[in-house]
């Protein structure tokens, strides 16, 4: 495919020189914006910046700090909990509801577009309707205790304890359509051969499920796996919406830390040490499944 | 008979004819779930269409999920154009011009530059093109925080930090690994007999990309469009960090009215804010349907 250009006799350097100069924007993108950024980031967590960006090194004091700071310790059990929580109900929820779209039902496509409108929606609005629909004073408990049960008491956006389940309730509202989206089109791609088998075979449907259909569409887990994973440690805008972080720092979460740190209390260098614990955490799972995908490929190719 | 039963029930499995009966118990439960699921999905959607037509008294007497008794667009006037964020009280049309003035160029913007990308990862790779997409693909997990400072730094150098501009330039850098690699998969489909061609007649890469690629990569445009629309229209991040307030998009500007602690709380006017904001998003789904799905397997299952 690599077509010599018209200049193919001259310098290499302008072989193809149009594509070149149309590619510069990706160019600079990958190396200034995602290479030279990141790099540049990791770089100053190690300074003691404070209001503007300052390489003075002060080795890993910035990740003592953060450790020893609660808000983050708290960010960071709450984005555990949550995403663990996210990532089971995620996986749990798409799996369920594409298996049962995939029953021959009628109204399939309605169906499928109200699991799936969520997604169209902004996390803002997300967050918001949540909060109105969780508000203790008008919403779900309110409802409940005006049927007579006059202590039924559900205000997970009021109480500490249980605030970043009120948050999960949402997310899962927004994120599941699409994850139900991907499992489906798993779904559909697995040869009908194998449910014919299995049915041959007296194999109890749920049976053929775990044991048959679920170890099949591994890739379409791990994908999702990843997908959901990289949205969880990014949570941000809806923490911001539908609590604030509230009540206290009870729901606050990394992301919101980094931005508080960087545009609010003018400490950089506590921003750029948070971030790259961020980036860690999304390295952690992405690096081995695109080691996956990529020596896959080759396989292929 | 029991035989007989046994077979049909066999073919009653995912993949078979659609049974006779629609009621069989296995039926009900299916349809049953379903509904469970589908009243969790459409509540919001009714609640917040609910609560912004009614008026605020019967808000505080009646219950969320009851139809409103006496319909009022009050206090959708009044998120459109008098509700309070702090800053002023110009309602949300503000932010809706603001995020107007944001998307279209952003995506126009956006769109151009990633065809172009993909053409040349497809028909004109040249030296380490396969490395720079690579860092792309992967620089697409990156957490944005991380990225946000020196963003920063470069827009301010750029002269454009706080600028319409340097928000397009946010967007079109974010938003480049998702649509080129649409892109890219987009052209790599097409017959290369059609580019070879092309340059048997001595097109270049210019007028390949524009007489041949542009045309046929219409529907791809509408994938890519809808990804775009949908994705700048409901950002809330870049549109804090890139903007100043005056330039603040619809969601901040929601976030704002909705989460301001002076004055009394109006639920109502919240709502009604809360489904402008969501319209447009909304719009483009239900109107593009299936292309909407497209975009999201596309970009989801590969990004």
């Amino acid at each position: 495919m690599n077509e010599p250009g018209p200049g193919a006799r001259g310098n290499p350097f302008f072989r193809n020189a149009a594509a070149k100069i149309a590619s510069l924007p990706m160019i600079l993108t990958a190396l200034v914006v995602f290479v030279g950024g990141t790099a540049w980031t990791v770089v100053y967590s190690f300074t003691n910046s404070k209001l503007l960006p300052k390489l003075n090194f002060v080795g890993l004091d910035q990740y003592r700090r953060l450790w020893s700071t609660e808000r983050w310790v708290v960010s960071v059990e709450n984005l555990l909990v949550y995403g663990v929580f996210m990532l089971v109900f995620s996986l749990l929820m798409g799996f369920v509801l594409a298996a049962l779209m995939d029953q021959k039902i009628r109204f399939e496509n309605t169906f499928r577009t109200i699991f799936l409108y969520p997604f169209a929606l902004s996390f803002i609005v997300t967050g918001l309707v949540w909060q109105w629909i969780l508000n203790p004073e008008f919403g779900v408990q309110h409802v409940v205790r005006s049927l007579g049960f006059e202590n039924f008491t559900f205000d997970p956006l009021y109480n500490q304890d249980i605030v970043i389940y009120g948050i999960l309730i949402a997310a899962l509202w927004q994120g599941t359509g699409l994850i139900m989206c991907i499992m489906l089109a798993g779904l559909r791609g697995i040869d009908e051969d194998i449910w014919k088998a299995a049915r041959v075979d007296g194999i109890p449907a749920w049976k053929t499920y775990v044991f048959i259909i679920i170890p099949m569409m591994r890739p379409v887990f791990i994908t999702s796996l990843v997908l959901i994973g990289a949205a969880i440690v990014k949570v941000y805008d809806l923490v911001v919406a539908q609590t604030g972080g509230g009540p206290g720092i009870a729901s606050e979460v990394p992301a919101k830390y980094v931005y508080q740190n960087m545009f609010y209390a003018q400490n950089l260098g506590q921003g750029f040490a948070a971030s790259t614990m961020m980036l860690i955490s999304v390295a952690v799972l992405v690096v081995p499944w695109a080691y996956l995908e990529f020596s896959g490929r080759q396989r292929h190719g | 008979m029991a035989e007989a039963a046994i077979h049909t029930s066999a073919l009653q499995g995912p993949q078979g004819r659609r049974p006779k009966s629609l009621l069989s118990p296995r039926r009900i439960v299916i349809y049953g779930l379903l509904l469970v699921a589908a009243f969790y999905y459409i509540l919001p959607l009714y609640v917040m269409i609910v609560t912004s037509l009614k008026g605020m008294p019967e808000i505080r007497l009646g219950n969320i999920f009851s139809p409103p008794v006496e319909v009022t667009f009050e206090p959708w006037v009044k998120a459109w154009s008098q509700a309070c964020t702090g800053l002023n009280c110009d309602g949300l049309s503000r932010g809706f011009w603001n995020t107007v003035i944001i998307t279209v160029p952003s995506v126009l913007v956006s769109i151009a530059v990633a065809s172009v990308n993909g053409y040349a990862l497809s028909n004109w790779r040249f030296r380490g093109s396969d490395l720079f997409f690579t860092i792309l693909i992967i620089g697409a997990f990156i957490p944005y925080q991380v990225m946000l400072y020196p963003m920063v730094i470069i827009l301010r150098t750029m002269g454009l930090y706080g600028s319409l501009s340097g928000l397009i330039v946010v967007h079109t850098v974010f938003g480049m690994p998702i649509l080129t690699l649409l892109f890219r998969n987009y052209f790599t489909a097409l017959p290369a007999e059609l580019f070879k061609a092309a340059r048997v007649d001595g097109a270049g890469f210019w007028g390949i990309y524009f007489h041949i690629m542009l045309p046929m990569a219409v529907p791809i445009m509408v994938v890519a469009m809808i990804l775009q629309v949908t994705g700048i229209w409901n950002d809330f991040l870049f549109g804090v960090v890139f903007t100043k307030p005056d330039y603040y998009p619809m969601t901040v500007q929601l976030n704002n009215i909705v989460n301001s602690v002076q004055g009394v709380k109006e639920y109502n006017v919240n709502m009604a804010a809360t489904i402008l904001t969501g319209a447009v998003p909304l719009a483009v789904y239900f109107l593009s349907g299936r292309y909407f799905v497209r975009g999201i397997a596309a970009g989801a299952v590969k990004g």
